[in-house]
């Protein structure tokens, strides 16, 4: 199976090497045409203000496409922004894949990121989150299921076939997470061969 | 449980700045500008370095309110910079809660022998070097981000080569070597034994290495991630040159693009004048600031 890694800035080699672990073909992806052939996409942590204005080729645009029609994307931290329907203190988003509301480093500046052990739902009970200057989950609307909380704010998020988090699964040595986006995609590779 | 200033939290954020471009500024405006450019993260100082070098004096931190509007006039991290030795500096810029401190050779070091015990921060700082037991010191004193000194406010990419070329050779070196001859590299490099061992368990620097010191187009900036570097520090090269808010968009375009000259080519047409550069040569000995 192979899965793409949205490869225009950030912490997209730790994202290759979990995939790699799991026995996935990762691959880097900086052009829509880079897109076809997979079986899911990862839009990884970094400066979402830098990703969306590099993302040349209208790769955000095909990634758009793709998601209206069901394709896996996982988004974290930068990555949920660019899915993100609305974002605080700004009239327009990226992608708009997902229906919720982000703010933007709504964890505070750098000095207050920070490591804990997270209840995932359907995934783990303790699993190691780490925020960097993260965003929140302010609002979700219909269809969309929370599958963490960090006191009190949603910080993980599905809305069918797209998974937020706004920490980095990436930068720890647990897969679980990563694994449960395989397994998104594995439905979804089904689902497509029997229609 | 909730923690922070964690080693995995401050060398995370410059893991998500990779394939980045940082760059200095002096005032809110032109971190709008940096931002607008696509930077990735800038660098607040009182003075850039070409003018530092031009005006001499003692270079300091910046004043806390210039750099509170820079807080305010962005969402992309802030760093800024602190003397190599200057404890208090980067204490008020923690109490500033600037997102990374640069204990920098561009300013005047406040301390002869020693740097700044980073540990006991919980604001990240990123640091120079120009070889790996200089890196590795660094990381050992606590640095969670290393950038290669090059020569700073030159316009000249020269010095920036050489630390990277040098650094990624002895990477290799400490890579291949077995592993009873470890202790005497560490001992030849000024490197301590731990942090040669975490390369070997990486297989490469256990931080991120960003290239900085000289870098002024497009083409040296993408050589630089050619070279290896996982992304740029541009100092003088963006608000020093003809048109700052065109170069900034095309270094930042040239860095995410560096395998592909065509858009090398196509982003530095018409960007009129580059910042003069200096040759090393003609730097007096004591105005080199990459031995600070």
């Amino acid at each position: 199976m192979r899965i793409g890694v949205l490869a225009v800035q950030g912490a997209v080699r730790e994202h290759l090497n979990i995939l790699s672990q799991l026995g996935i073909d990762g691959r880097r992806v900086k052009k829509a045409e880079q897109l076809s052939g997979l079986s899911g996409l990862i839009l990884p942590g970094g400066e979402s203000t830098a990703i969306s204005l590099l993302s040349r080729g209208c790769v955000l645009a095909k990634v758009g496409e793709l998601a209206s029609k069901g394709f896996p994307i996982f988004g974290t931290c930068a990555g949920m922004i660019l899915l993100a329907n609305e974002i605080e203190g700004q009239e327009d988003a990226y992608v708009r894949a997902i229906d919720i509301a982000v703010a933007r480093n709504a964890s505070g500046r750098q000095v207050d990121s920070f490591e804990t052990m997270l209840c995932v739902k359907g995934v783990a009970d303790d699993f190691p989150a780490v925020f960097i200057r993260a965003p929140y989950i302010t609002r979700v609307g219909n269809g969309v299921t929370v599958l963490a909380k960090h006191e009190g704010a949603a910080v993980m998020a599905r809305q069918g076939n797209v998974l937020v988090a706004s920490f980095h699964p990436e930068l720890t040595r647990d897969m679980r997470i990563h694994r449960y986006f395989v397994e998104m995609a594995r439905e979804h590779e089904k689902k497509e061969a029997i229609l | 449980m909730v923690e922070k200033g964690t080693y995995r939290v401050k060398s995370g954020l410059a893991e998500m700045l990779k394939g980045g471009v940082i760059m200095d500024v002096t005032t809110a405006d032109q971190a709008i500008i940096a931002e607008r450019a696509g930077a990735v993260a800038v660098m607040s100082l009182e003075r850039v370095p070409a003018d530092i070098r031009a005006q001499g004096g003692v270079a300091r931190m910046a004043d806390p309110g210039r750099i509170k509007e820079i807080l305010a006039a962005v969402s992309i991290p802030v760093m800024a910079k602190a003397r190599i030795g200057h404890f208090v500096e980067a204490q008020v810029l923690e109490a500033l809660e600037v997102d990374y401190i640069d204990e920098s050779e561009v300013l005047t070091p406040a301390d002869p022998q020693h740097h700044i015990d980073k540990w006991t921060f919980a604001v990240p700082f990123v640091c120079g070097a120009r070889n790996l037991g200089e890196a590795c010191r660094r990381i050992a004193e606590g640095a969670a981000m290393i950038r290669t000194k090059g020569e700073p406010g030159t316009g000249n990419v020269v010095e920036a080569v050489r630390h990277m070329r040098l650094m990624n050779k002895q990477i290799r070196l400490v890579l291949s070597a077995p592993p009873g001859e470890l202790m005497s590299m560490a001992k030849e490099m000024g490197a301590p034994y731990q942090v040669l061992l975490a390369i070997r368990e990486k297989g490469r620097l256990p931080v991120v290495n960003f290239a900085a010191g000289g870098i002024a187009t497009p083409s040296d900036a993408a050589m630089m991630m050619q070279l290896g570097c996982d992304g740029i520090f541009v100092g003088s090269g963006v608000f020093k040159s003809g048109d700052p808010e065109k170069r900034a968009r095309a270094i930042v375009e040239a860095t995410t693009h560096y395998k592909e000259p065509g858009i090398v080519a196509s982003v530095s047409e018409g960007l009129g004048e580059a910042m003069v550069g200096i040759s090393i040569d003609e730097i007096p000995p004591h105005e080199m600031m990459q031995v600070r």
